[in-house]
């Protein structure tokens, strides 16, 4: 895919995510936005994945520590194939594949379920280590929130993955400065994230999350540095490509009344054309 | 009062919570609020607008508050830590055990929207394991309240007593059950119900339907006993032996696992002192699928319906 077709189908993404979020009447809007720039750039560029095939075990793996954002996993999923589009329609409905946070017994495409923060990056730090162990080349990455970083098990997991050279393993935190009940600077503020992650022996860099241009190279294998950790501080938008919902912490998991709706969808199909 | 069909009132325990909190610490300032990013899902705005400098968020770091808590109290403050029940106790749970319970620290666990009031968040949101995980643990109270006056009581009694306590709160709306005055008795249970047939004994919510239960079971002639046992432990050993001398049959409904809660909690004290029929109804040991509180409620037997179709099986057990 052309970075303009990246885009067109972000778009797209967006769109079904906030028409699942509206019919089900529940969903992590804000967090959906902000990640699905690099959700699309790593299903429709980066991952070696199969959805015919997707336990291959040489296949890459992808962990969405941010669990909440699943129903833009979900989305993302389908439009590669791995489940069946019409069943985003069953999302949250009783005894759907597609609960809240995605569960890897279900859901083809899901490695390892999320939901409590702070966990993925520890899992996918097993999975780099395990490809090191069996001499594999298939690579791990782990998206998580910019608050979920403030979770102890985290930079565990920072200190480990140095420890065992992971060049393998790539961690994308999605630093939209927004938490659930408020901004990090307002609660516990890790920013500048960067430095903290350079102090623990990794190889950042920091990009706008949104610019599919900046996502595609920061992801690129020449960005990898041997024996180092890769962490990408991406700079994003909590809501974004939504203007009432863009960087207001109330849309942390906010449902759009049918007026709201209508002008978010607006606004996505007009960025469409 | 109690009829399925009434529409009555609808209480959310979460502000009985933060309204006695806030009287509680506009008297006392050693009251202090400690959360994880909850501020808004623990209905503690108010608290921080009042009282900004005894809101203590430490962030999404559950172990991080736990032991900041445990500090808080040595410190002489009386913490009140409010967060969503699943991840206060599974992430918490060794700081509990040492820090709290192990150094006997004066700190107020309180579990928002436990059970499965996350309903279609699933399994990794539900609190289906607190009462089992912290009743193992020695020197800490765990107490789960019915409605909008046993939340209210409950947090007030938990200020006064010296030592640790795990309240486990619903976000789900309950009418009013008990009287206006009704005082907290900590390891007492209440006795909602007469009767001499089978013995029903809930907690939280699932008070509510047991008492629907007994309804649906007096129109086919059963006379059922409802208890509600708010503390599990320390459990109310008398009154569970009560139960079963006078009325021959246990069930037991809870908003957790079978493996370990409340109906593990009496059954322990029935096999040791008074053994008769019993049955636990709870979560069948799985993880739920999607859906509604209500929706999983319903689906694991814990209608009305259901819970008054197993207290009379149950019955046909009786020696
Ligand atoms: C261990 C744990 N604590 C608390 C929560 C509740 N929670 C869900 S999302 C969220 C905020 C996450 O913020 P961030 O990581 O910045 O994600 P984003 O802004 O991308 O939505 C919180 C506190 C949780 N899911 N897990
Ligand atoms: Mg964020």
């Amino acid at each position: 895919m052309t970075p303009q077709d990246l885009r067109a189908m972000a778009n797209r993404i967006r769109r079904r995510d906030l028409q699942a979020v509206y019919e089900a009447g529940a969903g992590h809007i804000g967090g959906e936005m902000s990640v699905i720039d690099i959700l699309t750039a790593l299903y429709f560029d980066v991952l070696n994945v199969d959805p015919g095939n997707p336990l291959d075990p040489d296949r890459d793996r992808f962990v969405l520590s941010k669990g909440h954002t699943a129903c833009a996993l979900y989305v993302t999923l389908a439009e590669k194939g791995f489940i069946p589009k019409e069943e985003i329609s069953t999302f949250l409905k009783p005894h759907s594949r597609l609960n809240g946070h995605p569960n890897r017994t279900k859901v083809p495409g899901v490695e390892t379920n999320t939901g409590p923060l702070g966990h993925g990056l520890p899992v996918a730090v097993g999975m780099a280590a395990a490809a090191k162990l069996s001499n594999a080349a298939w690579q791990t990455y782990v998206v998580t929130g910019d608050g979920e970083m403030q979770e102890g098990s985290n930079w565990e997991a920072i200190m480990a993955a140095k420890q065992f050279k992971l060049d393998n393993l790539t961690l994308i935190i999605d630093h939209n400065r927004l938490q659930q009940g408020a901004k990090l600077a307002e609660t516990n503020d890790i920013a500048p994230i960067a430095p903290k992650l350079e102090a623990f022996g990794w190889a950042v860099q920091e990009i706008d999350g949104h610019d599919m241009d900046q996502i595609l190279k920061a992801l690129s294998p020449e960005t990898v540095v041997p024996g180092k950790p890769r962490g990408i501080i991406a700079h994003t938008h909590k809501g974004n490509g939504i203007s009432f919902m863009s960087d207001n912490v109330a849309w942390h998991h906010k449902v759009p009344n049918a007026e709201q709706y209508k002008q978010a969808m607006a606004e996505l199909e007009e960025a469409a054309q | 009062m109690n009829a399925v069909t009434e529409a009555v009132k609808l209480h959310d325990c979460r502000d009985a919570f933060t309204a006695t909190l806030e009287a509680m610490a506009a008297d006392d300032p050693r009251i202090v609020a400690v959360c994880n990013d909850s501020v808004g899902s623990s209905k503690l705005n108010q608290f921080r607008d009042r009282f900004p400098d005894r809101l203590v968020n430490v962030g999404i770091a559950e172990q991080n508050m736990i032991g900041v808590s445990a500090g808080l109290a040595n410190g002489g403050k009386i913490p009140f830590v409010c967060g969503a029940a699943c991840f206060l106790t599974g992430r918490g749970l060794e700081q509990i055990k040492a820090d709290i319970a192990y150094s006997d620290a004066n700190v107020k666990l309180v579990g928002i929207s436990a059970g499965m009031a996350y309903g279609e968040l699933g399994p990794t949101h539900h609190s289906t394991e607190d009462f089992a995980w912290i009743r193992a643990i020695p020197n800490i109270a765990v107490v789960a309240p019915c409605d909008n006056i046993e939340t209210a009581a409950a947090i007030a009694f938990a200020a006064e007593y010296t030592g640790p306590i795990f309240l486990r709160l619903s976000r789900v709306g309950v009418p009013q059950l008990l009287p206006d005055d009704h005082r907290f008795e900590l390891g007492k249970a209440d006795t909602l119900r007469n009767g001499s047939d089978v013995t029903i004994i809930a907690n939280g919510v699932l008070t509510h339907r047991a008492l629907d239960a007994a309804e649906l079971l007096a129109a086919r002639g059963i006379e059922a006993r409802v208890l509600n046992m708010a503390t599990v432990r320390p459990i109310d050993e008398a009154a569970i032996v009560s139960a079963a001398e006078e009325t021959g049959a246990i069930l037991t409904c809870e908003e957790h696992t079978t493996f370990g809660g409340l109906g593990s909690a009496v059954a322990e004290v029935v096999v040791d002192m008074a053994p008769v029929p019993m049955k636990r109804l709870g979560v069948p040991g799985i993880f739920p699928p999607t859906g509604s509180e209500n929706f999983l409620l319903d689906e694991f037997g814990m209608s009305p319906d259901g819970i008054a179709e197993a207290a009379a099986r149950l019955m046909q057990r009786k020696a």
